[in-house]
């Protein structure tokens, strides 16, 4: 065995207090194995070395959430003996150096952290962030992670229905590749990673394990450099064909009772894999090596535990059961190996050619890691003093026009075009609408689900920023229709080393905590990526929120849009006029200044219930948040996707119709006494903009301004 | 009518044109996995869309050896009614049950839209509910769905009148806007757009249904 120095210790991203922690759990020096498996499972990536004590402030529970953060995915009750289970996790470092591959691997991971659970996965949803249009990798990035997301997801045949797409400089360095999954599993069939039973076979399913992706997770531990394109070799290579024919033969084998335990091999493979598995069962776990399937020679014990191969599965089965479960690989043309057994000994035991070459005690492993309370400094980013006044445009009409083309806001249908958003034949709100809405298989049942953050709130005040997140979700849902049950989340930060960037995760965690427990939606699961930096420049604050909300009654959902000539538009909700942070500030001012609007949740709480009650009653023909861009662009948005212009009989200043006041819904209705009456009862603020008709929004024809909204990215795309 | 789905490794439209003719049809069809090489007694065999084995090779070239397709082929040559719709559209084509190749889409990106298809001619059990020059919208969502084949089989193919479905906004740089194809005797018809998804308003179209309603009428 090789002598560990401290070279080999830094080049494991361990430090010198670390390594005295391993020492002493193990009572002797590690050898290059254990080193290896302590260093991934103390990563950032795996351990959540400087989150997790603020990421367990966080709201977990409701009486419908059946397993909250923990498991591979959270999985929430949506009646009828039925569970939705979802996640949403990032793949940024890897699709920064090879994106097509990176966002690719990062849609089948997420994809296995929903079927290890049980659940057939039904929708895709994604949250990107890319840096500058006029970077000149941003055409690359955005080009090859489209390609990626789609190549994987469109092959395993899973609809991709919603998403976020934002360009700013700040992202230059480190694009953002957030992937989400949402499934479904009947509630007695939900599997769960905790092995047990002394003795039981440990089994491999899946792939064969090559040496790709070694130390991945190490690497999403890091920030980068300019030399950081040499780490293409830590980017694993997905294969999406094999992947369906996994959810295929773990389906098909959870419909027995054969299964004890079940555990994707994700970030650091074969180790966190079992390592994870063992831990949760409070039991130890024997590895033979020479078992595993490999895909290339020679490979050594600490390839093998490192490697993140994709499409591979770990199983404790039942004893004398193996046959059985081997049929069903062996139908489906994937590799099965029993590698191991379940142990009492509460280690990590690994032998190769008959020599144990790793023993580690699970406890220390997993309970030792380390736990930082790093400084954080919690306050709104340096804001000017002097906050100059956000100027009115000279033409609102010409103004909006130049709006609805600039780049984040403009049409993303040159994305979702590229992904299959209907097969399964269940997708009933294509993107493009508030929330992506799918039916629960052979029922009127739906779920709707949504990826959201505005970073430059987060950086402008990360509390605020971190409960607009939050909001901003549970308010898309409800203007389907849907009620909001729970979150994800995927948390974007920069290097948490720094008390600034530390300061913005400790804020937006305490916002989005005081967001969930407010609204009853509570966080299910989630993932963290740190070290987000490139030469020492940071990312904004980017903490993307997935939610997902239940329709008894996918019939009675509604658009974003406009329905027929003479309804009725109302916008709920008071409009302040708050620009600061605005599209319309950043954009057309170029003020970068102020603070971001802030969220009254109370409120929140009441539009949402008051909206979805209007919908349940069919009283609304179109509904749709007011988001980026304020009111007037959420106008244009209905216009534009019912093909029929308004005629607004309101009268407001560029604050009125540019600000982005939080909590705010456009309804639409062919009953606007009805509507009226009902918001005076629950003492609501309705205030009526004017009717659907004609074919132009103040001066501006439709036709015109859907064609500036959906020229942008095409021609920025097709230039070279 | 009875009908049968033949699943490939890597289909993934199997289950919703599965649904689509037990919706319309009104029993469920035999799901017929690939590696059987029995074919059960029915009116109708459907090749689903979707990666059959991850179309790493060319799309629908392995399917096209798969065993049971050689019981689909001969079932075929004897007129059986047989339907392929995207990825079964590339099967059919690398059988030779239809000619030409579907290739990469001219713009070189995977697409999935909603598009408008001329019924060019509607004289088959798949199409007979239609009436020519009937427009209708029916999504696609396909890399590979270019086709093309040299000229005096497009010759052919107009001459003889086995165009089944023509785009009016070409999405992926079809030979003579080709959406769909028959065989000369019209008991085989490939096409990339999927009727299975355009089977109810709230999918966003209904005017799949009528492909379904023709096989019905008609088997």
């Amino acid at each position: 065995m090789s002598t560990i120095t401290p070279e080999i210790v830094a080049e494991h991203g361990l430090n010198e207090e670390e390594y005295a922690r391993i020492l002493n759990a193990l009572g002797r020096e590690p050898n290059i194995n254990e080193l290896g498996i302590f260093s991934v499972m103390w990563s950032e990536h795996c351990s959540y070395k400087s989150s997790r004590r603020h990421l367990a402030t966080l709201p977990t529970e409701a009486p419908w959430v059946i397993c909250g953060p923990g498991e591979n995915a959270g999985v929430i009750d949506i009646g009828d003996g039925q569970t939705a289970i979802f996640k949403m996790e990032s793949h940024n470092h890897p699709s920064y150096i090879e994106p097509y591959q990176g966002a690719a691997t990062g849609v089948g991971g997420i994809l296995r952290d929903v079927f290890t659970m049980g659940a057939r996965p039904v929708a895709n949803l994604n949250a990107l962030r890319f840096g500058s249009p006029d970077h000149p990798k941003t055409r690359h990035l955005l080009s090859g992670v489209v390609a990626g997301i789609g190549g994987y997801g469109n092959c395993v045949g899973i609809a991709t229905v919603a998403g976020q797409t934002d360009f700013d400089p700040a992202y230059d360095g480190n694009i953002l590749v957030n992937a989400m999954t949402v499934g479904t599993a009947d509630a007695d069939k939900v599997f769960y990673s905790a092995a047990a039973g002394m003795g039981n076979p440990v089994v491999y399913v899946g792939s064969k394990t090559g040496r790709d992706g070694i130390h991945g997770a190490t690497m999403a531990s890091a920030e980068f450099d300019d030399d950081s394109e040499e780490k293409r070799p830590t980017v694993q290579v997905g294969d999406p064909f094999t992947e369906k024919l996994l959810i295929e033969a773990c389906l098909e084998l959870m419909a027995g009772d054969s299964i004890v335990a079940i555990q994707d091999m994700g970030a650091a493979g074969l180790t966190s894999s079992s390592v994870e598995m063992a831990s949760k069962g409070e039991v130890g776990i024997e590895l033979n090596l020479d078992e595993v399937p490999q895909r290339e020679e020679n490979m050594t014990p600490y390839e093998m535990m490192l490697s993140e191969s994709q499409e591979r599965m770990l199983m404790v089965l039942e004893p004398g059961r193996e046959e059985e479960a081997h049929a069903i690989f062996r139908k489906w043309d994937l590799d099965f190996a029993v590698i191991g057994k379940v142990t009492d000994t509460n280690h990590l035991t690994l032998l190769h050619g008959g020599e144990v070459v790793g023993d580690i005690p699970i406890g220390p492993l997993v309970d030792d890691a380390p736990n930082y309370d790093r400084p954080h400094d919690v306050k709104p980013a340096a804001i000017a003093a002097e906050r100059p006044d956000v100027p009115a445009p000279t033409e609102l009409g010409a103004t909006l026009h130049q709006m609805m083309g600039s780049p984040n806001l403009s049409s993303r249908r040159w994305i979702w075009e590229q992904y299959d958003h209907q097969v399964m034949g269940d997708t009933v709100v294509l993107p493009g609408g508030d929330a992506g809405v799918v039916r629960v298989h052979g029922t009127d049942k739906a779920l709707a689900s949504v990826t959201d953050c505005t970073p430059r709130y987060c950086y402008a005040d990360p509390v605020e920023g971190g409960k607009q997140a939050v909001a901003e979700t549970y308010r898309n849902i409800s203007a389907v229709g849907a009620t909001p049950l729970a979150i994800t989340n995927c948390l974007n930060f920069g290097n948490p080393e720094k008390p600034e960037i530390m300061g913005q995760f400790v804020g937006c965690i305490q916002g989005m905590g005081e967001a969930c427990k407010a609204l009853n939606y509570p966080v299910v699961s989630g993932n963290v990526s740190l070290y987000n930096e490139t030469n020492g420049i940071a990312i904004l604050p980017t903490p993307v929120i997935g939610g997902v909300g239940l329709m008894q009654d996918y019939k009675k959902l509604v658009r974003i849009a406009l329905q027929n000539d003479g309804d009725s538009i109302y916008i709920l909700g008071d409009t302040g006029g708050h620009l600061y942070q605005s599209i319309y500030a950043k954009v057309i001012q170029d003020i970068h200044v102020g603070p971001a609007p802030r969220v009254d949740l109370a409120q929140e709480k009441a539009h949402s219930a008051f909206v979805r009650g209007q919908i349940e009653d069919g009283t609304l023909t179109a509904c749709h948040d007011v988001a980026d861009g304020g009111t007037l662009v959420a106008l244009a948005e209905m216009a534009m996707a019912g093909g029929k212009g308004i005629t607004l009989d309101h009268e407001g200043d560029h604050g009125f119709w540019f600000g982005e006041d939080q909590g705010r819904y456009i309804l639409v209705t062919s009953n606007g006494a009805a509507l009226e009456a009902a918001a005076s009862e629950a003492n609501l603020s309705l205030t009526k903009l004017g009717r659907v008709g004609g074919d132009s929004l103040l001066g501006q024809s439709i036709d015109g301004l859907k064609q500036a909204n959906e020229d942008w990215m095409p021609g920025y795309m097709a230039a070279v | 009518m009875k009908s049968a789905v033949i699943v490939f490794p890597g289909s993934n439209c199997d289950r919703d044109v599965a649904v689509a003719l037990e919706k319309i049809a009104g029993n469920r069809p035999h799901m017929v996995w690939h590696g059987e090489t029995d074919l059960p007694e029915v009116d109708l065999v459907v090749l689903p869309g979707g990666f059959s084995f991850g179309d790493y090779l060319r799309s629908g070239a392995m399917a096209g050896r798969s065993p049971i397709m050689k019981e689909v082929i001969t079932r075929a040559h004897k007129g059986k009614p047989t339907l392929g719709i995207c990825n079964g559209f590339q099967v059919l084509t690398e059988t030779g049950l239809l000619p030409g190749a579907l290739m990469r889409n001219a713009g070189l990106n995977f697409v999935c839209r909603d598009v408008t298809l001329k019924v060019e001619h509607a004289n088959s059990a798949f199409t007979n509910a239609y009436t020519n020059g009937d427009e209708i919208r029916i999504p696609v969502a396909h890399h590979d769905g270019n086709y093309f084949a040299d000229d005096d089989t497009l010759k052919a193919l107009e001459d003889n009148a086995q165009v089944a479905f023509r785009y009016k906004d070409n999405p992926n740089g079809s030979q003579n806007d080709i959406a769909g194809i028959y065989n000369e005797s019209r008991s085989v018809l490939g096409l990339m757009p999927h009727p299975e998804r355009a089977i109810g308003a709230e999918l966003g179209s209904t005017d799949g249904i009528k492909m379904f309603e023709s096989l019905m009428a008609s088997l």
